[in-house]
């Protein structure tokens, strides 16, 4: 029998699976940088969060300029097609979370400026959350995991729930002690980040459903399309 | 080799956004079987086009939906030690039915082939042609007007309503294909059956094509055999494919090429096969 040829189209694909899980690597390391840079009080990872975003805006480009090409030039069907469609919606998350990456990086280089007054309460416990979401949601997509995606949906009320608790803790603190107020703003925007963190890492879980299955579960879509 | 196949045949669902769906049963096929001789060509089809919906059918060459698509309006009788098994109503009457008179039924389900083959007559003469045969007009106005609304129909006329005595053989491809489109129209039937209409013109004449299905599936029940996916995608309601003589699957289009049910059909149009 003929050794079977892998059709270039399909090298394409797999190329492009390649691109965006690099972009995925980008995320987290950007991600895992600037808690680091927060929680150990470490300036130098500021500057190499803000430094690394470079190389995610080139690649959420490159990503793109793929996903285009492939579907101008290939019209693909069915799961090819659902690859795509995710591929350039997952990008854009990714993208979403490492600006997301800078901006906790910025949040944390203006709060390391005042002495360490507050605790940091539950933010490390939602950034280890949010990290795990996005990772999650990056495995599934490469074992095309629906189970996997689907506990990444479970998930994001326990981060959004955190993100309230972090509000009220650093209430407290800032109405006991009003010289806490800028470095606990700080702190309140660094949970509204990794927050969203969790919102991408939920819509990259989404679209891995949407690619594998074809089911919208988006916005609960199901009762209303059906 | 073997392969057993049971169609996923998802039908057309009552209650949808596409009005179109809801249509009533214009051919109802069951259980057809076809030979060549002693062999079987297709094997225990059954399904159901709807009026004013354009059906296509898709699958590798000799998959036997052009086949199919013959037995809808018998023109597989010619061919000698052809036979036929099962169901084709059309309006529910049986087309097979020793009492069926095949030239009405021809009348009645018009077809276009690949290769368009106008008469070696004027362009007018083409589509008057069937008219004249089967005395649809009564006077020379009459035939005029037949003719003038034929090639209207085909979007043909503006390019030719000026010389309507020249030769059919003077037009380009895709011109002769909307003739002979035209000619079909003429005698006015209710179903259209398209054996890959516009595999052998260009993008443009190809695209003049699908826009003349798009209008003309408000008047005719449409059947298309593809080869190009793309074209299945973009003019069919409901998409059916074929595969050794068999019916994989069948649904509405947007699903089969979205989201198709079955592996096989999912690897056919995604390019995967063989």
């Amino acid at each position: 029998m003929m050794e079977r040829h892998i059709p270039h189209f399909q090298e394409e694909l797999e190329q492009l699976k390649a691109r965006l899980l690099e972009m995925g690597g980008l995320a987290e390391d950007r991600l895992r940088l600037s808690v680091k840079s927060l929680v150990d009080r470490d300036l130098t990872a500021v500057e190499r969060v803000l430094v690394g975003d470079q190389a995610i805006n080139q690649l959420h480009i490159e990503v793109d300029d793929r996903c285009f090409k492939l579907l101008a030039l290939h019209q693909p069907m069915a799961v090819d097609l659902r690859s795509i469609v995710s591929a350039v919606k997952i990008n854009t998350d990714l993208e979403r979370v490492g600006d997301l990456a800078v901006n906790i990086a910025e949040a944390a280089r203006r709060y390391l400026q005042h002495p360490p007054v507050n605790e940091l309460i539950d933010l490390p416990r939602m950034a280890v959350i949010a990290q795990d979401m996005l990772r999650s949601a990056l495995d599934a997509y490469v074992r095309r995991d629906t189970v996997l995606a689907q506990a990444v949906l479970d998930r994001d009320d326990e981060l959004d729930a955190l993100k309230m608790k972090v509000f009220r803790d650093l209430l407290t603190h800032m109405l006991r002690d009003p010289g806490t107020i800028e470095p606990s703003l700080d702190l309140i925007l660094v949970s509204r980040h990794l927050e969203r963190v969790g919102d991408h890492a939920t819509n990259v879980a989404e679209d891995v459903i949407f690619m594998v299955s074809a089911k919208d579960v988006r916005h609960h879509a199901e009762e209303f399309l059906s | 080799m073997t392969v057993s196949v049971r169609p996923t045949v998802t039908p057309p669902p009552a209650a949808s956004a596409e009005p179109v769906v809801e249509s009533p049963v214009k051919i109802d096929v069951e259980r057809l079987n076809f030979f060549y001789g002693p062999k079987r060509a297709l094997t225990d089809i059954t399904l159901v086009m709807r009026s004013n919906v354009v059906t296509a059918f898709i699958g590798p060459s000799g998959c036997g939906k052009s086949t199919f698509l013959r037995t809808l309006n018998r023109m597989n009788d010619i061919i000698p030690g052809a036979r036929v098994e099962g169901r084709v109503r059309i309006d529910g009457r049986d087309v097979y039915d020793a009492r069926t008179d095949v030239v009405a039924l021809r009348r009645r389900v018009g077809m276009v082939f690949q290769k368009s083959n106008p008469f070696p007559k004027s362009i007018f003469d083409n589509v008057a042609y069937g008219v004249r045969i089967n005395g649809l007009a009564r006077t020379r106005r009459d035939l005029e007007g037949i003719v003038e609304h034929s090639l209207k129909n085909a979007a043909l006329w503006d390019e030719v309503k000026d010389r309507l005595q020249d030769s059919a053989l003077a037009l380009s491809g895709g011109q002769q294909q909307r003739l002979c489109i035209a000619r079909a129209l003429a005698i006015q039937p209710e179903i259209l059956l398209m054996d890959e209409p516009a595999s052998a013109l260009d993008p443009m004449a190809t695209q003049r094509i699908e826009e003349l299905i798009y209008v003309l599936k408000k008047t005719y029940t449409i059947v298309i055999v593809t080869h190009n996916m793309q074209q299945a995608a973009r003019v069919s309601d409901f998409t059916a494919f074929f595969w050794l003589g068999k019916l994989v699957e069948f649904g509405p289009t947007d699903r089969i090429f979205t989201n198709p049910a079955e592996k096989l059909t999912e690897d056919y149009v995604t390019g995967r096969f063989g």
